[in-house]
């Protein structure tokens, strides 16, 4: 029973945070909800109604934690093809019953279902889906309303489309386009400005906010209509009222038809792969690690698309971008979704009449750089360095979706990747004799390690994933696990990769994953290894030191410190930090250390977030380990977003007799009674005359940087120079038994 | 030999002086070692000859060779020694490595199912691990996933599984701990006993574990015949059978 007691007491601890997460990915949800409503070509607030729907059910019926449920950018694809060929409303009706049929997944345990599917082919099939949803809206956000039979036409319209723009003889339009292109400059510049205070609105609602704000400005200051084409402009967003009042009726009469049924099967399809792939992603971003039940989240999600097809909404599905934006603002549990619809349903309510300020080709830039991300240079220049036949399998899945369809799309995706994997093992009965065989082993050795062996014998390829898969899900990850491909002929990328992401997992939770046996397999052949897959990247660093890396260099020699610029290996010393609990190390490099490698210096290239919310980060960090174990705490200094924070219900511990301190600095940590021992004066009095770092201390080691940025040879020594000083600091005041 | 027992060779075919002369050659060293031998000619159809004459001979225990997967032996493997075992009412020993120079068998894998003749296969395991010198007897109690009979959705339901099969574990050890306690002192002191729960398909993941514990003899019990369908289709032992593992000897 205390226990029960305790989670209610942590959930209204963790309320205030949720519902500041919730606010902020309102302001995200607004925006794309609508966007991707008029790109599915239904009316924009449908987007909205699925949002809110689906905040309001999931978050009380769904099995996951820090999700985000909401209209999904994979359903325009499949939605546009219905809507042109079945109509509006029997578009609802075959909504709802994909709804229906979501459930029956769920209720069969098939939150199972994306896992099979071969990687490259549900890349090819995500990046087919951004290429149609770019391809139809960046005509919209030149200003350029085209209504073309196939979506490949629309992407062979673009060149004419951009040449167009410089031809415009009607000044609205040539404001509308403006809209756009800046608009989708917000979009692409925004990641990479690191102002703090910018960061704290998404870039989707400064888009919504500067239009509105021209569009009054041109009202009430300039008194002269607004220049954009009225054509141009967000139509369609009832009041409050007539949402509720006028229902749309739903148009069941075609349910019959062949069409029909394809549709609702595609628009199945779509919607749960797409929540399953990203309820899996934000289980990964999840601080806590705790893992999401798909099947009742599949569950929920059929129920909430039921209803929202009836109120008018498309499918809820769950969604990546807004879900990392809740997590990197502080969402822990499903009062973050509950409230994003609170917040949505006040908007619609207050603002709705403010919403048709909004430019389309502004809203439309959107979806453009959201279509971009899912079809982005990058992704296939990823893909690529995991192997060509990989590359194929995209490519397939791809033009095979573009020109037909998405169901055929990833069925010629998961047959090419079959066919690629017979000829690659040049036997097709290796796949034939031991498809049904139960190949995993698992056992917890009895022996002198207490640890989790899993046994893999005959082929391991997206075909039997789900048996590995269902075996690794039964550990607890934090134990220790070894799985040993050595009986194995065959492993496939998308097995490679899925267990690239165990192993992450494992090692934030405190386990530790290891897979082994693969040794031989690479000489056998050529197969693409996720872990392999680090090495072509390797090269360019290697080669040529730039002027950077050559005073490095010089300042490792004067330091008596080793120098090292390719990337290093380990990265998960920085796990246990708190600073990196949401976000991602992608690489460490040009570290300069100590021969015992207790002091290293690095840059490192770290993300956070997925998907459109992605923003890479490249910093200088110091990190320090000690000999003596001190508390947990982190500090910075304090700031006008420490105090929005403070609200929210961080806490800054205060350290008696030090006004100063406290008011300049930001002091945060589990074990308030402990650090406030450890802040003594004369560590209080070091940090008060020194230069402003984020210190963090997770038990035995400490994590110093200053800027979101790579430091230069100046800010390397002042660097070096304080936490140096800081050690020895810490040293004399852990030397006292402050740890009682 | 080292069982005290008698050698029966079974050939399929007629009988002829040249085979005769053959066999007594071949097996010469071990007369001095007080080998008693029966050649018994069969014609006829392998697997009936075969069964026919472990029938007339009361043999209690019949050595079958057969090669791991090779696609001339696989008809073998597949067809007559599987046949055989089906069908053989005594003890069947099918061997995968045979050798002239005998290979020390090190580690014995022995199953113990919840099933009646569990405690005769353990009883012979003892025997045969004690008479072949081997160091090591690991008894590898299977717990299919209908026993665990949860089904993991998140971190909740995870424990609850873990804890059921921490449950399970005990039960199997201490039913286990039962039959060996029973097993006479001289059996058992040369060997190290281990026992290994392992979470798997009945039948087939043992011979997965052997396989992976570098076992050299893996120790089953025979199919259940009570039902008429097991009789036809004996599926725990298909597995082995097609795969062979290693050395596999069948307890009737």
């Amino acid at each position: 029973m205390s226990q029960k007691r305790n989670n209610i007491k942590d959930f209204f601890k963790a309320l205030p945070k949720n519902i500041f997460s919730g606010f902020v990915v309102s302001l995200i949800a607004l925006p794309l909800g609508l966007g991707l409503a008029m790109a599915s070509e239904m009316p924009p607030i449908a987007g909205i109604i699925t949002a809110v729907v689906g905040g309001l059910l999931v978050s009380f019926l769904g099995g996951s934690h820090v999700t985000i449920t909401g209209p999904g950018n994979g359903m325009v694809g499949v939605l546009l093809v219905a809507v042109t060929t079945l109509g509006l409303e029997a578009t609802y009706a075959a909504i709802v019953c994909s709804g229906i049929l979501i459930i029956a997944l769920g209720f069969l345990r098939m939150g199972k279902l994306a896992d099979f599917f071969p990687s490259s082919a549900i890349q090819g099939m995500l990046a087919a889906i951004g290429l149609i949803i770019l391809g139809k809206q960046f005509h919209i956000m030149l200003a350029n309303k085209l209504s073309l039979e196939r979506s490949l036409d629309y992407l062979l319209a673009i060149p004419e489309t951009v040449i167009g723009v410089f031809q415009y003889e009607n000044t609205g339009l040539v404001y509308a386009a403006m809209a756009g292109i800046l608009a989708l400059a917000i979009m692409v510049f925004y990641p990479r400005i690191r102002n703090k205070y910018l960061q704290l609105i998404p870039a989707p609602m400064w888009i919504v906010l500067l239009s509105v704000a021209f569009s009054y400005y041109y009202e009430l200051i300039a008194q002269s209509p607004n220049p954009i084409s009225a054509k141009y402009m967000l139509s369609g967003i009832p009041p409050a009222q007539e949402i509720v009042s006028q229902l749309p009726t739903l148009n069941f009469s075609p349910i019959g038809s062949f069409p029909f049924w394809i549709s609702v099967f595609s628009i199945t399809l779509i919607a749960s792969i797409e929540s399953l792939l990203s309820i899996k992603a934000v289980d990964k971003l999840d601080p806590q690690k705790r893992r999401s039940n798909s099947n009742r989240d599949l569950k929920a999600l059929g129920l909430a698309t039921i209803g929202s097809g009836f109120l008018g909404g498309i499918n809820v599905v769950t969604v990546i971008a807004r879900s990392s934006v809740n997590v990197n603002n502080g969402g822990s549990n499903q009062s973050a979704n509950f409230s994003h619809a609170v917040f949505l349903v006040i908007f619609i309510v207050l603002f709705s009449t403010q919403l048709t300020r909004i430019p389309l080709p502004a809203l439309m830039a959107i979806l453009v750089y959201t279509g971009y991300k899912l079809a982005s240079p990058k992704l296939v220049r990823r893909i690529f360095s995991v192997g060509k036949e990989q590359l194929l399998i995209f490519f397939t899945t791809l033009f095979v979706t573009l020109f037909v369809d998405i169901i055929t799309g990833i069925l010629a995706g998961v047959f090419i990747t079959f066919i690629i994997h017979v000829l690659m093992n040049k036997s097709i009965s290796l796949f034939l004799r031991n498809i049904l065989k139960p190949n995993i082993l698992m056992f917890k050795d009895t022996g002198t390690k207490n640890d989790y062996y899993v046994s893999v014998k005959h082929f391991c390829s997206f075909l039997n994933y789900y048996k590995l898969k269902q075996k690794l899900d039964a550990i607890p990850q934090s134990e220790d696990v070894v799985v040993d491909f050595s009986m194995c002929e065959f492993v496939d990328h998308t097995v490679m990769d899925n267990l690239n992401s165990y192993q992450d997992v494992f090692l934030k939770s405190g386990g530790h994953f290891e897979v082994i046996g693969l040794d031989l397999h690479g000489a056998e052949s050529k197969h693409p290894f996720a872990l392999r897959r680090l090495i072509p990247d390797l090269g360019l660093l290697q080669k040529n030191l730039t002027k950077r890396q050559t005073t490095l260099q010089e300042i490792a020699d004067n330091y008596k410190m080793k120098y090292e610029a390719k990337e290093a290996e380990d990265l998960h010393f920085l796990d246990r930090f708190h600073f990196f609990t949401s976000k991602k190390v992608e690489s460490i490099y040009n570290r300069m250390f100590n021969a015992e490698k207790t002091f290293i210096l690095f840059d490192i290239n770290y993300s956070e977030g997925e998907f459109i919310a992605k923003e890479n980060v490249r910093t200088t960090m110091l990190h320090i380990h000690l000999n003596n174990q001190i508390p947990e705490f982190t500090l910075d200094r304090e700031g006008f977003l420490e105090k929005v924070y403070a609200f929210a219900g961080y806490k800054d511990i205060p350290i008696e007799n030090h006004r100063d301190f406290n008011k300049r600095f930001y002091l945060l940590g589990e074990n308030t009674t402990v650090i406030q021992q450890f802040f003594d004066d004369d560590l209080v009095h070091f940090f008060e005359s020194n230069p402003y770092y984020h210190v963090e201390s997770n038990g035995n080691s400490l994590l110093v940087f200053s800027k979101e940025r790579v430091a230069g040879i100046k800010e390397i020594k002042a660097l070096y120079d304080f936490g140096k000083r800081l050690r020895d600091t810490i040293a004399t005041t852990a030397a006292q038994p402050v740890l009682s | 030999m080292l069982f005290n027992s008698k050698l029966i060779l079974i050939h399929v075919g007629n009988p002829s002086e040249e085979k005769t002369t053959t066999f007594q050659e071949i097996l010469a060293p071990f007369f001095i070692d007080g080998l008693t031998v029966d050649i018994v000619y069969e014609p006829g159809k392998p697997v009936e000859s075969i069964l026919k004459s472990v029938d007339a001979k009361k043999i209690d225990l019949l050595i079958l060779g057969a090669l791991k997967r090779e696609n001339f032996f696989k008809y073998y493997v597949g067809s007559i020694a599987r046949k055989i075992t089906r069908k053989a009412k005594c003890s069947v020993l099918l061997l995968i490595n045979p050798s002239v120079e005998r290979i020390k068998c090190k580690h014995v894998v022995v199953n113990g199912l919840k099933d009646e003749k569990t405690e005769q296969a353990i009883k012979a395991a003892f025997f045969v691990g004690s008479a072949l010198q081997a160091e090591q007897l690991t008894i590898v109690e299977e717990i299919t996933q209908q026993e665990v009979a949860i089904n993991i959705n998140d971190d909740k339901s995870l424990r609850r599984a873990n804890l059921k099969k921490e449950k399970l574990r005990r039960q199997e050890d201490s039913r286990i701990n039962n039959i060996v306690e029973a097993i006479p002192i001289k059996h058992k002191k040369n060997l190290t006993l281990r026992t290994q729960p392992i979470f798997g398909k009945r039948g087939y993941s043992i011979g997965h574990f052997a396989q992976v514990a570098r076992a050299d003899l893996l120790i089953m019990n025979s199919p259940n015949k009570s039902g008429f369908i097991d009789r036809l289709f004996p599926h725990d032992l298909e597995h082995i059978l097609t795969e062979l593992p290693t050395d596999v000897l069948i307890i009737q």
